[in-house]
C-alpha cells in the first residue's frame, strides 16, 4: 500500500508480512532445555517458545502458537536472531529490541535507528530494525515483545524447568 | 476507497435515505418492547443535522475523515449533553439532598428531574425505582451484593443463578463471586448455531433452585436481541427474579420495563450518548424496598447512632456518598436527545446500516460474518452491530489497518471470553453503529476491509 496511512506501511513492511506468511522455526523443539508460554489476553495471542541451551549458548530455538502478524513475525525473526547467541548477548538483544519498539532510549541503542548512539545497536538488531514502526502503535508493543518476554521467562526459570509470562492485563 | 467516502451527506440525501430505510427495513426493535403502532420514523431523522450535533465527529484521523464504528464500546456526545454538564458546573452546582441554600435546592432539583427523565425513558412506574450508579457494571454488582446476600432473598448453598453464554464479563463475574461466596451454582444457558438464545434449554435449566436469572437484552458481540418478555414469563413461573443487562439495548431500541416484565434493568450513560461514570439500575419497588444497603455512608441513612443506623428508603438507600451530579444531568440530556430523535427511528436507521454492512462485508471473499445471516429469519432482528473475521488475518491486524484508514472498530474478545470459546474464535473484529453513522461510512468500512485483504494477501 502506498502513502502514509498513519504509519501502516512502516508497521506492516515486507519483511514482517513475509515472516507472518511463512514463520521460520515454527514447531515444538524436541529436546528443549527451556520453554515458556506467553499469553496476551488483550488479543488472545499465545506463543510457546522452546530453547536448547548448552554451555551458556542458545543452540536451537523454535516457537509455536497463534497470534497477530506482529507477534508471529516477531517470534519468527527472534528465533533467527537468537540462534547461536550467548545468554548475555540474547539479553542485550532483547533490551535493544525493546527500546526499538517502545521508541525509548536504552543502553547502547536509541529507538530511532538513525540516532546518534544507534550505530552499534542498529547493526546488532539487523533485520529486527523492521519493527521500528511499532513505536507508532503503543497498543501493539506487547504483540512485538510477547515471544521475547516468553524467552526471558524460559531462561529465568533455571535448568530444564519452564516459566510462564504474566498476563498483560484485561480489556473491557 | 474514495477520499470523500466518509463525508457527511447532504441533508436531502440523508433524509431520503432515512425514509427509504423506514419503508424497506423490518423493525429491529424487540417486538414485545415496541408499541403496537410504531411512530413514523422517517422525515424527522435528518442525518446531516444529527451529525452536526456531535462536534467530535468532524475530525480527521491519520489525515482521513474519522469513521467511528465503535459505538458498542462507547458513544460520542451531542452538544446538548456537553452543554448540560457545563451548565450544571457553571450555574447551579452544589451538593445535593442536604443543604437548604439556593444552589443546593437547584442542584438537587436538577438531579431529581434527571431521575424522572430516566423513569419516563424506561417506562418505570415510579422515580423511586431508579437508582443512580456508576454504570451497568455497578448496577449488576449492586443487585448481586444486596439482593443476592440479604437475609430474606440472599442465596443459600445449592441455590442456582442462571446466565447465558453471550454475557459480557460484567454480567458474569459478579454472579461468580456471589455463587462462590454462598455455595450456589452458576448455570449457563447455551446459544444455538444462529447466535440465538436456546429457550428450550432455558426451560430445562430453570428449577425450583433457580433464584436469579441474568440475561443481556442485546449481545455486545453478536447483536442478538433476546426475547426478554418471554424469558420474564418463564423465570417468574419458577419464582425467580430476572435481571436484564441493557447496556447495548438502551441506545438502540425502545425499552419499556413494564412491557418487558423484568425485575431489574441496568444500563450505562456513556453508551446512550451521555457521560461516563453514570448509569442506572431500575428495580421493582417491592424488591428494592426489601433490599439492604450495599455501601454505607452519607445520604443513605435515616438516623445514625453508634448503637445502630436506620436506612433511607430506595433509591437513596443505594446511593451512599456525594453522587455524580453533573453525570445525572448529562444523562438526562442524552435521554432527551434520544427521545426527541425517536428510539424507533434510531433502531430503523441502525438496522439499515447493519443490513448494508452485512451485504457489503458478506460479499468480500474470505470475510465471514459471525453468526449473522440475514437470510435466516432468526437473524433478521438484530441490533446494529456485527462481528466478522477475515480469513488468515488476526482481528488486531484488521483493526490496525482500519485505524490507518481513519476507521475506529473494536478487535478482541469484547469482554466476552466464554462466548469466544463457544464460537471457537480467539477474537473478532466488531463494527458497531450509532445513530450518526452513514451509509457512506459503511461503504468505507467495506472498502477498508478489502484493503486489509490486499495487505495480507
Amino acid at each position: 500500500m502506498s502513502g502514509g496511512y498513519g504509519g501502516l506501511q512502516e508497521l506492516y513492511g515486507e519483511v514482517i508480512l513475509d515472516h507472518n506468511r511463512r514463520p521460520r522455526n515454527f514447531g515444538r523443539l524436541s529436546g528443549a532445555s527451556h520453554s515458556a508460554v506467553g499469553h496476551n489476553p488483550l488479543c488472545g495471542d499465545r506463543v510457546a517458545v522452546y530453547l536448547r541451551v548448552a554451555e551458556g549458548r542458545i543452540e536451537e530455538i523454535g516457537f509455536e502458537g497463534v497470534g497477530c502478524a506482529i507477534s508471529t513475525a516477531s517470534a519468527s525473526m527472534m528465533t533467527e536472531a537468537l540462534r547461536g547467541k550467548s545468554l548475555a548477548e540474547a539479553r542485550q538483544l532483547f533490551e535493544s529490541f525493546h527500546a526499538l519498539v517502545t521508541g525509548a532510549p536504552a543502553t547502547g541503542v536509541t529507538g530511532d535507528a538513525a540516532g546518534h548512539a544507534a550505530a552499534g545497536g542498529a547493526a546488532e538488531l539487523g533485520k529486527l530494525a523492521a519493527f521500528a514502526g511499532v513505536g507508532e502503535f503503543p497498543m501493539r508493543v506487547k504483540c512485538a515483545t510477547l515471544a521475547w518476554h516468553a524467552v526471558q521467562s524460559a531462561l529465568a526459570a533455571s535448568g530444564a524447568g519452564s516459566g510462564s509470562v504474566p498476563p498483560a492485563g484485561d480489556s473491557s | 476507497m474514495s477520499g470523500s467516502s466518509s463525508q457527511v451527506q447532504s441533508p436531502a440525501g440523508a433524509g431520503a435515505e432515512a425514509i427509504a430505510a423506514a419503508a424497506s427495513t423490518p423493525a429491529t426493535t424487540l417486538s414485545a418492547a415496541a408499541p403496537a403502532t410504531p411512530p413514523p420514523p422517517g422525515p424527522s431523522y435528518d442525518l446531516a443535522r444529527v451529525r452536526a450535533d456531535f462536534p467530535l465527529l468532524a475530525q480527521t484521523v491519520h489525515g482521513r475523515p474519522l469513521v467511528y464504528l465503535d459505538n458498542a464500546s462507547t458513544s460520542q456526545k451531542p452538544r446538548a449533553v456537553l452543554e448540560a454538564i457545563a451548565c450544571c458546573y457553571r450555574d447551579y452546582y452544589a451538593n445535593v439532598g442536604r443543604g437548604v441554600h439556593r444552589l443546593a435546592q437547584l442542584a438537587t432539583g436538577g438531579r431529581e428531574r434527571a431521575r424522572e427523565t430516566v423513569r419516563a425513558f424506561l417506562g418505570a412506574a415510579a422515580a423511586e425505582e431508579i437508582v443512580f450508579v456508576r454504570g451497568t457494571t455497578e448496577a449488576i454488582n449492586l443487585v448481586a451484593q444486596s439482593y443476592g446476600r440479604s437475609r430474606r432473598t440472599g442465596l443459600a448453598a445449592g441455590d442456582e443463578v442462571l446466565i447465558t453464554a453471550m454475557e459480557h464479563h460484567s454480567n458474569l463475574v459478579p454472579w461468580q463471586l456471589l455463587c462462590e461466596e454462598r455455595g450456589a451454582a452458576l448455570r449457563v444457558v447455551p446459544i444455538d448455531r444462529h447466535g440465538e438464545l436456546d429457550l428450550a434449554a432455558l426451560g430445562r435449566l430453570l428449577s425450583p433452585r433457580t433464584r436469579i436469572v441474568a440475561v443481556t437484552h442485546v449481545s455486545n458481540v453478536l447483536g442478538t436481541i433476546n426475547p426478554v418478555a418471554e424469558i420474564a414469563d418463564m423465570v417468574h413461573r419458577r419464582g425467580a427474579v430476572l435481571l436484564v443487562d441493557g447496556a447495548q439495548a438502551a441506545p438502540r431500541m425502545t425499552v419499556d420495563v413494564a412491557l418487558l416484565g423484568c425485575d431489574f434493568y441496568a444500563f450505562s450513560g456513556h453508551k446512550v450518548y451521555g457521560p461516563s461514570g453514570i448509569g442506572v439500575l431500575y428495580g421493582r419497588a417491592e424488591l428494592l424496598a426489601e433490599m439492604p444497603p450495599w455501601q454505607g455512608g452519607g445520604g443513605m441513612i435515616e438516623t445514625v447512632r453508634f448503637e445502630g443506623t436506620t436506612y433511607a428508603p430506595p433509591p437513596q438507600r443505594f446511593e451512599a456518598g456525594t453522587p455524580n451530579i453533573e453525570g445525572a444531568v448529562g444523562l438526562a440530556a442524552a435521554l432527551d436527545y434520544l427521545t426527541n430523535l425517536g428510539l424507533n427511528a434510531v433502531a430503523l436507521w441502525e438496522g439499515r446500516l447493519l443490513q448494508r454492512a452485512a451485504e457489503l462485508l458478506g460479499a468480500i471473499p474470505g470475510v465471514r460474518l459471525v453468526h449473522l445471516d440475514l437470510d435466516e429469519p432468526a437473524a433478521r432482528e438484530r441490533a446494529g452491530l456485527l462481528s466478522f473475521v477475515v480469513e488468515g488475518v488476526h482481528p488486531h491486524d484488521v483493526a490496525t489497518v482500519l485505524d490507518g484508514l481513519g476507521i475506529a472498530v473494536r478487535a478482541g474478545h469484547h469482554c466476552a471470553q466464554p462466548l469466544m470459546e463457544v464460537l471457537e474464535l480467539p477474537a473478532t473484529t466488531r463494527a458497531s453503529f450509532g445513530l450518526y453513522n452513514t451509509l457512506d461510512e459503511v461503504a468505507a468500512l467495506a472498502a477498508a476491509v478489502e484493503r486489509v485483504r490486499e495487505v495480507f494477501a
